[in-house]
């Protein structure tokens, strides 16, 4: 006890006591719906780009090939595959014809690669998408991107068809 | 009473909202070279209940935590003694314990505690340091770390980083889709933890600013990503970037005058700029038409480290913020990402791409030298212990995100896991030393 020393600490984490803080909770807008997109985008044209009377929007025809919205790449790969061409040409046919309608183009990547990596990858595979569609004749001011890299992933176990799932860029219709 | 004073007291200096699960530790891969010692339970000589934290279980976990040390169970004492003429240190040398710690705890007065310890050699039986600490009630845990680190640095003389924060991202998932986001400060060892900012939409990258005041992160929150730093103890947020295209990876600059972040906007393509925080003023630090990203400060501040696929594949390349092209640093394997520097600046933790598997190495940056320190499949984000002991780093374990701790020599690990199954945990990043 008598070698005992009192060197004497104040621990009082003095920024602890810079006040109470309220959780930053933004209020944030739901995520557009990936697989159902505007229903009202070829009603609202003009009738000659509309074949489909206002019934039901190519967009959402599962027999339309515009009903396609996704593009599926390799690992690590930001080519676009041939079996995706013709639907992508599709979609830029129709939106040359409406050219008030606008897209975002997503893109992701599977988990097998670093969080910032990622995002680098998926913007690249949405850009393979955006360039294809602009050489196509699409109006640049149509398109805007955005990439998540891996997160929102579409299946979530640690397997081969898992990842290819998630390899993608998926074209999402704005409402207008 | 004193119960509900605690309870009061504590609500009101928690400086964050929501309280969160807590992590669980698990010791994975632990090491026989571990010196064994013996903290012996505090005496609590306040009236009253004891309280809910039992500073010798703190200490004891914190120092086997390490690797370096192993506290025997309370169990296996012969003795426990509260005061130092009470030791009879024989009863320690049959237990072969190498150093022994008591304690008590007492009032101080104005409603604050006074913890007091003692460290003794049990073979010379030599008081090798007697300190008495000064604390609110409500920081008796955080106290306990700050007595770790003094046990700690005195037996090392490698200053202990246990009184320090972590901070990390958790995912909830409900019903297989990701559906809540929310970036999260605990103490080093995972108790404590606090939400600080949540969303519906992916939050990524945190980074401590070099006081520990601040985080700087990525938010898709607006369904554009943009880096924010955020004032932890008030809330507070600022917008640094949401330009077009990418704003990600943010760093600060050792002296918290810069950040570091990637960019997108002027030609489609990641590059790397720096900002200074007073002016908002943003220099490009890389000009390629690869993809660069993945910043981080060498200690010094003069150049940043960065992943760059300019060769064909991701390696870790270094540029001289004063000049000069971006040199190539790692070689060995096809993917080599997401460098963070050592704090003595010796060492250089990446993830490294191994037959398929993601893991975490570290590269001595004089010989060049790589060592692989995990075994798992998906293993990322490694941040070091401001006394670059100990790296943290994101895995999987059983399909779940969880947080691993590995000592930087591989020869300790452990896991950090949620107790929730719902929750992955991500992207930790091993905050500074904190003034006290």
């Amino acid at each position: 006890m008598k070698a005992l020393r009192y060197g004497l600490m104040l621990l009082a984490v003095a920024v602890f006591l810079a006040g109470c803080a309220k959780t930053v909770q933004p209020v944030t807008a739901p995520p557009a719906a990936t697989a159902a997109p505007a229903a009202t985008t070829a009603s609202t044209t003009s009738a000659a780009a509309a074949p489909v009377q206002a019934q039901i929007s190519p967009l959402d025809d599962p027999n339309n090939i515009l009903y396609k919205k996704v593009v599926y790449f390799d690992f690590d790969k930001s080519n676009i595959k041939p079996e995706f061409l013709d639907m992508l040409t599709a979609h830029a046919k129709y939106l040359i014809a409406h050219p008030n309608q606008k897209i975002r183009i997503e893109g992701y990547t599977d988990e097998r690669g670093t969080w910032e990596y990622n995002i680098a990858l998926g913007d690249r595979r949405a850009q393979s998408v955006r360039r294809f569609l602009l050489f196509q004749g699409v109006n640049p001011d149509q398109i805007s991107t955005i990439s998540y890299g891996e997160a929102h992933a579409v299946c979530h176990e640690h397997t081969r068809p898992c990842w290819a799932k998630n390899r993608r860029a998926v074209l999402v219709y704005l409402n207008q | 009473m004193w119960r509900k004073l605690l309870l009061v007291v504590g609500f009101a200096l928690l400086p964050l909202a929501a309280a969160r699960a807590t992590l669980e530790i698990t010791i994975t891969h632990g090491v026989s070279t571990a010196a064994p010692v013996a903290i012996v339970p505090f005496a609590w000589e306040v009236q009253g209940p004891p309280p809910a934290t039992d500073v010798a279980a703190v200490v004891s976990a914190d120092l086997t935590r390490s690797g370096r040390f192993k506290a025997i169970p309370v169990k296996s004492m012969l003795e426990k003694p509260t005061e130092a003429s009470a030791i009879n240190f024989t009863n320690w040398r049959v237990l072969g314990v190498d150093d022994l710690v008591i304690g008590r705890i007492k009032p101080a007065g104005s409603g604050n505690l006074q913890a007091e310890f003692q460290l003794f050699n049990v073979y010379t039986g030599r008081q090798l340091m007697g300190l008495s600490v000064l604390t609110p009630p409500q920081n008796l845990r955080w106290t306990a770390h700050k007595i770790s680190d003094l046990i700690y640095q005195k037996l090392t003389g490698q200053r202990g980083a246990f009184a320090t924060r972590i901070a990390y991202v958790e995912v909830l998932r409900k019903s297989g889709k990701e559906s809540h986001y929310a970036l999260v400060v605990a103490d080093s060892d995972g108790f404590n933890p606090q939400t600080v900012f949540s969303s519906d939409e992916p939050i990524m990258s945190p980074d401590w600013s070099p006081d520990g005041k601040y985080l700087a992160y990525v938010s898709f929150e607006d369904q554009r990503q943009a880096i924010y730093i955020q004032d932890i103890y008030t809330g507070r947020r600022q917008l640094i970037s949401e330009r077009r295209g990418i704003n990600s990876a943010p760093v600060f600059s050792p002296d918290g005058k810069s950040l570091a972040m990637v960019l997108s906007s002027s030609p489609d393509n990641p590059d790397i700029y720096v900002m200074n925080l007073a002016t908002h003023a943003l220099r490009r630090i890389t000009h390629s038409d690869a993809i660069d990203t993945e910043p981080a400060w060498s200690p010094d501040g003069q150049s940043l480290y960065f992943t760059s696929d300019r060769g064909g594949s991701p390696q870790i390349y270094k540029v001289n913020l004063n000049g000069g092209r971006p040199q190539r640093i790692t070689f060995d394997g096809n993917y080599n990402a997401r460098a963070r520097i050592s704090p003595d600046g010796h060492a250089l933790a990446m993830v490294h791409r191994e037959n398929g598997h993601l893991r975490i190495a570290v590269m001595n940056l004089s010989t060049g030298a790589l060592l692989t320190l995990t075994d798992g499949d998906l293993d990322k984000s490694p941040s070091f212990a401001p006394n670059g002991s100990m790296i943290i780093y994101e895995a999987t374990y059983r399909g779940q995100g969880v947080l691993k701790e590995v000592s930087v020599d591989g020869q300790v690990r452990e896991r950090l896991s949620e107790t929730q199954p719902d929750v992955s945990v991500h992207m930790p990043v091993w905050g500074p030393f904190l003034s006290q």
